[in-house]
């Protein structure tokens, strides 16, 4: 943040104002409301904050006594007209504690970032009954165990709001969840860490593959960071577009057909082993309920179930000619004819399942 | 000069090399810009080819009969065999009638708008719904692994680079469409897929009037019908598919109800009336499986068999009328085609098992007219596991649709076939775009130009064939349709052979020698005796 916000560069004589506000607008309070500090406690609270320097050679960060403003810091009435004694040498550090404390003080901070926990575990939207009902007794928790984070996220991740079906697969999956998530359910298999090399070209692939839906590991376009997490209305529905839901779904697809394929080195979504660790995989209905279990967070309509499985009986509809299928694979599995058959089916039938848009939730 | 011509002609300068995969030749081109665009320029034709498969295994022998194999048929199939008196008479055949069910093709077939293919198959023929499905898709002999299937194979021949740079303005829209239940390899080109599905007509429908499907009321409901939208906006082809879709308003009235396929062949008839530049659409119906009851005991012109034929005939009835009512209908050639056929003998479950070479058929405006091929010679006392033998491989069907109604070089046939297959008259002569191949000879020769001497017989006999020179086929199968022996495939002179079969072992019983040359072949029984 020193250098992000240009903290490094805010010093008495010319303080920089950019964290002071971020800090208070982005990080603790937000804009809402009910909240009303003023530009003159934006330039008060960049006053404590002067002094930080950065070493980008050995990338640390120091205080500098010379560089921080030693006079008192006056807030408005909305920080309960709290003054910060300015503070001079190495004591000047301590200022920013100080004002840490002040911020934390005020309730919409608990307020604030149980707001912005229910977002990213539940749903965006927000109304009265819910704020009054999930947003405050967590604030409120926040605010009892000293913003210690675990007992919140106990509370809303055990609570019979977040089990309800109303709010369930809210969630639509940002593209690291898809990109990520996808990598973990079939457990694709990357070079191991002997082979760091290719390892890391192989989780460079996926990255590229995640900025490419928009969302670059490490890189948020802005302070605020990526829209998709604060930007009403849309909040993460700003994920899906017409340019970033076919390069989610050609990505499956590389991966479900061809692989990815460098330096000799190739991951791919090995459609035999998924199906394998299912409980009865020569049964296409428990093949496909056992799937869709895993796979999608809302329940399919019968008749796309029955789609999946027309694609898994090549449009038959005697489930045992899967199974007679499955059993010659199982039988012979290094026969070409037997193990493509099988493959070609499944292939097509988990296209045709992670293109859904059900499978973009969660 | 034509763009084919010219990669020919530049060919040994290595701009056109063939590699060798899963030891078929493909060609691949070099990325040259000047080449890509002669690549690019696809045949000038508005033909298409409309794809029914019928999902199961159709009995091809209680679809078309052959009234002059009816009393060893009815022998075989005692309980399911159609009355002979109820069956559909056909105009200028004694030998061949429809099941009762298919009045709407036989009013084409009377009308000159149909074909009926006798006995269509493959060498080695595989009895697995799946296996035997893969072998039509893929266009692979029996005992080979394809995976890419022969409409992909012909449309990433005719529009290079698929997917990249399209769609473009010489191609706007999709290359292929499939409407159904079952997603098609057929379409699977040698890298991508050509096609694009329409998964059904609910669908069809909701993308064309830009609705979504129900969703939940709950969070992920919501946010399941905004991913739809966006899904529906996005559809490569949506805008394309919609605008010929609006192109028309009006269809014809008389289409039945509750006939999926038909209700699949008329969202097909409404994107080619609409302009679509799409040359492949597949659709299908399933059922056809028949092991038990396919009939009802007492009245075996109905039961479950006679609805399913009773849908093919009024869909493709209702279909043709419609593209005349929209002034396509010399657009459009169709065909049908089911995975395999059943067993001659009926199980006594009412039903039909698993079988071979089954009646396929062609329709269309400019479909020939004619029962090409003989009716299957059905014997006077049939084992359970006896087959149909095949008269026509269906590569070759694929291949003079290709060749004659799309206009595929030969060259290119072969890439796309893999080999090269007979050339059968599927298209009237006067339809335009056709070649004037001089391989097609006229109609069916009546003429007998295979026998065997002694017939039964033991140790050998002595097959006598007449050619037309040139290639020449000359296999033995077995009952089941196991190629047992070939005896001839090569280059042979015009004018008559004899070439010797020895019993190396066989077990007595019906075998079937089938000879093929250039357009014509015909099949012999012959009897090992004990």
């Amino acid at each position: 943040m020193l250098r992000y916000l240009n903290g490094y560069q805010n010093n008495k004589n010319a303080p920089d104002e950019n964290y002071a506000r971020e800090l208070q607008e982005l990080f603790t309070l937000g804009k809402g409301p009910l909240v009303f500090y003023t530009e003159a406690d934006v330039r008060a609270a960049a006053r404590v904050l002067t002094g930080y320097t950065v070493n980008a050679t050995t990338i640390s960060s120091s205080f500098d006594p010379n560089r921080h403003d030693t006079a008192n810091k006056q807030f408005s009435a909305y920080y309960q007209n709290k003054v910060i004694l300015g503070k001079t040498g190495v004591n000047g550090a301590k200022e920013t504690e100080e004002l840490i404390d002040m911020l934390f003080l005020q309730d919409e901070t608990a307020l604030y970032l149980s707001r912005k926990l229910y977002r990213f575990f539940v749903y965006y939207e927000i109304d009265a009954a819910t704020e009054a009902n999930v947003i405050v007794p967590m604030a409120n928790l926040f605010r009892a165990s000293k913003y210690e984070i675990k007992p919140v996220l106990e509370l809303l991740l055990s609570s019979t709001h977040f089990y309800d079906p109303v709010n369930v697969a809210g969630m639509i999956k940002s593209p690291l969840d898809y990109c990520v998530g996808l990598c973990k359910e079939f457990k694709m298999q990357f070079p191991d860490s002997t082979d760091f090399a290719n390892q890391y070209l192989m989780y460079d692939y996926i990255r590229t593959q995640a900025s490419n839906m928009q969302q670059n590991l490490a890189d948020p376009p802005s302070v605020s960071g990526w829209p998709a997490y604060y930007q009403a209305p849309q909040f993460h529905e700003l994920w899906i577009n017409s340019d970033t839901l076919p390069r989610r779904n050609q990505m499956m697809n590389i991966l479900l057909t061809s692989g990815y394929t460098r330096n000799g080195k190739k991951i791919f979504i090995d459609v035999l082993t998924y199906v394998n660790a299912l409980s009865n995989p020569g049964n296409p209905n428990l093949l496909i309920s056992d799937t869709v279990a895993h796979l999608c967070a809302i329940d399919l309509t019968p008749e796309v179930i029955q789609f999946l499985k027309g694609i898994l009986l090549s449009g038959q509809s005697t489930d045992s000619y899967w199974t007679d299928a499955w059993t010659s694979y199982k039988a012979n599995p290094t026969n070409t004819v037997t193990r493509n058959m099988v493959v070609s089916r499944l292939n097509s039938m988990f296209s045709y399942l992670l293109n859904l848009p059900e499978y973009q939730l969660s | 000069m034509k763009r084919r011509d010219f990669l020919q002609a530049i060919g040994p300068a290595g701009i056109v090399f063939p590699s060798l995969i899963n030891g078929f030749t493909f060609k691949a081109f070099a990325e040259s810009p000047l080449v890509s665009a002669l690549i690019q320029a696809p045949t000038e034709t508005d033909h298409v080819l409309v794809i029914i498969q019928l999902n199961g295994g159709n009995d091809g022998l209680n679809t078309v009969i052959p009234f002059d194999q009816y009393d060893q048929l009815a022998n075989a199939r005692s309980n399911i065999i159609i009355p002979k008196n109820k069956l559909l008479k056909l105009n200028g055949t004694s030998l061949t009638g429809l099941h009762p069910s298919m009045t709407g093709l036989q009013t084409l077939f009377n009308e000159e708008k149909l074909q009926i293919i006798q006995s269509v198959g493959y060498p080695q023929p595989n009895f697995s719904h799946f296996r035997a499905t893969d072998i039509w898709m893929s266009a692979s002999d029996s005992n080979q692994y394809v995976n890419s299937g022969w409409t992909g194979r012909y449309l990433a021949e005719e529009y290079a680079g698929y997917p990249t740079g399209y769609p473009n303005t010489v191609m706007p829209d999709p290359l292929a469409i499939q409407i159904g239940s079952f997603v098609s390899p057929a379409m699977q080109g040698p890298s991508v897929n050509m096609g694009m599905a329409i998964s059904d007509p609910v669908n069809f429908y909701n993308l064309i009037n830009g609705i979504q499907g129900a969703s939940p009321n709950t969070r992920g409901g919501k946010e399941l019908t905004y991913i739809r939208q966006v899904a529906q906006q996005t559809t490569q082809y949506g805008a394309a598919i919609k605008n010929a879709a609006a192109k028309v308003t009006k269809q014809f009235s008389g289409y039945p109800t509750g006939n999926s396929l038909a209700d699949q062949l008329k969202i097909v008839a409404r994107l080619i009336a609409g302009g679509l530049k799409t040359r492949i659409y597949m659709v299908s119906l399933g059922g056809f499986d028949t092991h038990a009851q396919q009939v009802i005991a007492n009245a075996t012109d109905t039961g479950a068999h006679a609805r399913l034929l009773q849908r093919v005939s009024e869909g493709i009835k209702a279909f043709m009328d419609d593209l005349t009512f929209l002034n396509a209908h010399k657009r459009v050639i169709g065909m049908t085609f089911s995975e395999f056929g059943r067993r001659i003998k009926s199980n006594s479950s009412g039903g039909t098992d698993h079988g071979a070479a089954a009646p396929l058929f062609v329709f269309g405006h400019y479909a020939q007219n004619d029962v090409l091929g003989t009716s299957p010679e059905i014997p006077l006392v049939t084992s359970a596991s006896a087959n149909v033998p095949m008269q026509y491989d269906f590569r070759s069907v694929y291949s003079s649709l290709l060749k004659q109604w799309f206009c595929v070089p030969d060259t290119t046939l072969e890439s796309v076939m893999l080999k090269n297959f007979q050339n059968l008259r599927v298209v009237k002569s006067s339809a335009p775009c056709m070649s004037s191949s001089p391989e097609i000879l006229p109609g069916l020769d009546t003429k007998i130009l295979l026998t065997n001497y002694p017939n039964p017989f033991q140790s050998s006999t002595t097959l006598s064939y007449e050619s037309n020179g040139g290639h020449t086929l000359l296999q033995v199968f077995n009952t089941e349709g196991k190629l047992i022996k070939t005896l001839i495939d090569k280059e042979v002179s015009a004018g008559s052979h004899k070439i010797t079969f020895e019993n190396e072992g066989y077990a007595p019983g019906i075998y079937y020698a089938r000879l093929q040359n250039s357009t014509q072949q015909q099949t012999r029984t012959m009897l090992l005796g004990r």
